[in-house]
């Protein structure tokens, strides 16, 4: 045992320092955590060299990535969401936003746009302190976010390099319709090939790029019984805090390696021992077994105070078994798997099927389903200021999983990157009084029927 | 909204006008009832900003009802649905749907614009099941090969599930009347815009507003034969040039701002040339080809003539390339950036456009609203400053 942090903050000694608090815990770090450090650092130092090394590196969004098509092309990629939480962690993106802002940015915008702005133009230098380098390619993967195609104009105008757009349809009726998968493919082979094509000089290996799908399957089904491992008692992983940092491999540079179906295969190994001793998964606060309350939770969490807010839960003993923000780059345990037989017809699946391109209606049928499945006692939303995409209608997702399921859901609200927007007493007191209402239903003190359901926040 | 007819009575304009203020009052609702007495069982539908392809709804018998929020309505039940950092417009048509007022719309269109409007789309499918909802995805790749396929596909989806609805079957003789209905609307929305270019002392702004705004609710014919006898009217008008400033505004593509804001800033000395004010309605630059197949030329319209907006990408080119084409053909001395609060669109594109201006010289001065807003002396005041900054300049020029 040693002490050290979890998440991404430097290892000082065992201080897990926030962003206004300091907690020292004995915390173990997993052989798959250290796996997945090793990994990133290993990636960033690829990055830092592309150029020297002829390597052609492109700029991409996690929602609808083509991690197996660059990795086909033997393309690097920059993600900049990552970038902006990694600085909304690292305490750096309320300055990065403050630039941005005087450059003329809205405050009423997305604060990981203006992050990437304010770090671009104050350096570029990316979370393991060296410099990142420009952008061969802006892949606009245009999924599940309207903001994205904003981003790379914004980025456009910076870089000299070309932008290649996949618009990806949106599921509107919840489904995937065969012309909305032509599309997706007709544009992979008339311009984001082709884009790749030039810019690397070699022409796409289809076997290169099965084999890639190949081993992103393999991650995906390890990933699957990773979350599915929350539906024990207690359950072996937190699905929102922990699973952010399960998501990380296969959301961003990852998918479709060795390292992330080693990564994976090794978590899974970690998990089922913890299945086997009955032990929850770490925490900021250390090994978490007292599992007082089972939530769904809603929503990208707020990065810039990432322990703070998970600290908030795990020192109520709630424990969040599934989310929909670590679905947001794949919805695997729904059943897609990447499909080597078809390269690109399962690219345009993956680009298709993430959650924030699934249809209002549908994604309360998934929130519904994850919260009769993995037995959760409650639901909380946190809704980001800076995010319409998610925010958009999740007052309606309350009032009708309340409706449907007869469970109460807790609201608060906050924002991605910028400090501003967290009010750490105001959503600390909201949690701990949801938390002693749900507490209440169990006591039998509040009636459990839908018909009167407690809501925390703003909801109607 | 009402609108003040800018002279006296004997004003050639004032009876054309009054039609067209009596066209939006009530968020426009008095057209349909009247086209659907007149159309037994015909459908309407309502589209969100900004861009649907109206032409096709005429095609089938449907009247297309442009639906811009609710402007200055008391927002009691929409505010619930909700957080306070989404802009207005979403409330307040959820406000409108839930009190009653488009009861007489038999579907909405939710084109793709952002993200609220998006969510917004599956919203509507709960709350009225029993209405038609669709969300018109908008193609952002321009090859007529592939964007323009899959936009044929969906205009074609939409066409169908209308036609299984009680509408008309799409055929290529009903789409190419109503595209040349289309056609002598746009003939008609260009005069008008020659017009404020060439005599903008004849053509303020805000009546220019309410006479293509009364289009939204009634046919591309009827609306072309309205804007005609504005134009006719208002050049026959006397009176000298003013010495007000000419502007650009822009931003201002979905939620719309209050009618009064519009006053206030030609109060303010801003003659107001051109705008992205109803664009839905104007949103082509150029005729839709009348030749050939007419779903084509619908799709290649909207491919290769729609206007560069945020909700556009812009791939080729540089951005805010066409914004100073604008205010070039406008003869302006400047821009106003008017975004709604909370619109990602306008806010995201802001600071590109206003790098345009910065590298043309061109003056800007930018604010934001809501449809509601009521007080507007900050920003009269704001653009009355502008005003004079921009005569000062030219003068020391």
């Amino acid at each position: 045992m040693s002490l050290v942090t979890i998440g991404s903050k430097p290892n000082k000694g065992g201080v897990a320092a926030t962003e206004g608090s300091t907690v020292t815990v004995p915390v173990t770090k997993d052989a798959s955590q250290q796996r997945q450090k090793r990994m990133i650092a290993n990636h960033f130092d690829r990055l830092s060299t592309a150029k020297e090394d002829g390597k052609k590196v492109a700029y991409t969004f996690v929602p609808g990535n083509l991690t197996e098509l660059m990795g086909a092309f033997e393309m690097l990629p920059v993600l900049p969401e990552i970038n902006a939480l990694q600085s909304g962690m690292r305490g750096k993106s309320g300055a990065y936003i403050s630039e941005a802002e005087r450059g003329g940015h809205s405050e009423d915008v997305c604060s990981y746009v203006k992050c990437d702005i304010g770090m671009l133009r104050t350096g570029n230098v990316g979370p393991t302190g060296k410099t990142l380098p420009k952008p061969d390619l802006l892949l606009l993967s245009y999924t599940g976010c309207f903001t994205f195609m904003k981003w790379f104009e914004l980025l456009k105008a910076e870089y000299d390099c070309p932008v290649v757009m996949l618009h990806v349809p949106y599921q509107a009726d919840g489904q995937i319709t065969p012309e909305m998968r032509q599309y997706v493919v007709d544009q992979l082979k008339s311009d984001v090939i082709p884009q790749m094509e030039q810019i690397t000089g070699r022409k796409l290996d289809l076997d290169k790029l099965s084999e890639q799908l190949g081993r992103s399957r393999r991650a995906e089904d390890a990933l699957v019984k990773v979350w599915e491992s929350a539906q024990n008692k207690p359950s072996p992983i937190d699905g929102y805090f922990g699973g952010v940092y399960y998501i990380g491999p296969i959301f961003s540079a990852f998918r479709g390696s060795e390292d992330a179906v080693a990564y994976y295969e090794e978590l899974l190994a970690e998990v089922d021992e913890r299945i086997k001793t009955g032990e929850g998964p770490m925490t900021p606060a250390g090994v978490m077994n007292n599992q007082k309350y089972r939530l769904v939770v809603e929503g990208p969490p707020s990065w810039t105070h990432f322990n703070e807010f998970w600290n908030m839960f795990s020192n109520e003993g709630a424990i969040a078994v599934a989310s929909t923000y670590t679905r947001v780059g794949g919805l695997y345990d729904q059943g897609f798997r990447h499909d080597p037989q078809d390269p690109l017809g399962t690219l345009a699946d993956y680009c298709l099927g993430c959650y924030t391109n699934r249809s209002l209606p549908s994604r309360i049928d998934l929130l519904e389903k994850y919260i009769k499945s993995y037995s959760a006692d409650g639901f909380l939303i946190n809704s980001v200021k800076s995010c319409n995409s998610f925010s958009a209608g999740q007052l309606m997702i309350l009032r009708e999983l309340e409706k449907r399921t007869g469970v109460p859901g807790a609201f608060v609200e906050s924002d991605l990157v910028d400090p501003r927007y967290f009010g750490k007493a105001n959503i600390e007191n909201r949690l701990q009084s949801y938390l002693q209402m749900l507490e209440a239903r169990r006591l039998g003190n509040i009636a459990s029927s839908g018909s009167s359901p407690a809501v925390i926040g703003s909801a109607p | 909204m009402t609108a003040e007819p800018s002279e006296t009575y004997t004003d050639p304009a004032a009876a054309v006008l009054r039609r067209a203020q009596a066209l939006v009052a009530d968020y426009g609702t008095a057209p349909v009832k009247a086209w659907k007495d007149k159309n037994p069982g015909a459908l309407a539908v309502g589209h969100l900003p900004i861009y649907t392809p109206r032409a096709l709804l005429e095609a089938i018998g449907v009247l297309p009802v442009a639906i811009y929020g609710a402007g200055d309505k008391d927002i009691i039940r929409g505010d619930s649905y909700f957080q306070s950092y989404i802009c207005h417009i979403p409330r307040s048509t959820i406000e409108l749907g839930l009190t009653g007022m488009l009861d007489s719309l038999d579907g909405m269109i939710f084109p793709a614009i952002c993200d609220v409007i998006r969510n917004l789309s599956g919203m509507w499918q709960m709350l009225f099941p029993q209405k038609w909802a669709a969300y018109l995805d908008l193609p952002q790749n321009f090859r007529p090969e592939v964007g323009g396929r899959f936009y044929q596909l969906e205009l074609k989806r939409m066409a169908r599930e209308l036609h299984a609805r009680g509408a008309k079957a799409l055929t290529d003789e009903g789409l190419r009347a109503a595209i040349k209905d289309e056609n002598r609307r746009r003939v008609a929305l260009d005069k008008l815009a020659a017009l404020r270019r060439d005599a903008s002392w004849r053509v303020p702004a805000s009546e220019a507003y309410l006479v293509t705004r009364a289009g939204g609710a009634i046919s591309a014919r009827e609306h072309a034969a309205l804007v005609e006898e504005y134009v006719a009217a208002a050049d026959m008008r006397t009176g000298q040039p003013k010495d007000n400033v000419r502007v650009v505004l822009v931003g201002s593509f979905c939620e719309q701002p209050p009618f009064g804001l519009i006053k206030s800033l030609e109060r303010a000395g801003c003659d107001i040339i051109s705008d992205d004010l109803q664009l839905g309605l104007d949103y082509l630059e150029g005729m839709i080809d009348e030749a050939g197949s007419p779903l084509d030329a619908l799709v290649a319209a909207f491919l290769h003539k729609g206007k560069a907006t945020a909700s556009r990408y812009i791939g080729e080119g540089t951005k805010g390339a066409a914004l100073l084409a604008q205010v070039k053909r406008a003869k302006a001395d400047g821009v106003i950036f008017a975004a709604a609060s909370f619109c990602d669109p306008a806010l995201l594109d802001q600071p590109m456009l206003e790098a345009a201006c910065e590298g043309a010289g061109v003056p800007f001065t930018s604010f934001k609203y809501a449809e509601n807003t009521g007080q507007f002396q900050v920003i009269r005041e704001q653009a009355g400053a502008f005003s004079d900054a921009v005569r000062l300049w030219e003068s020391a020029a």
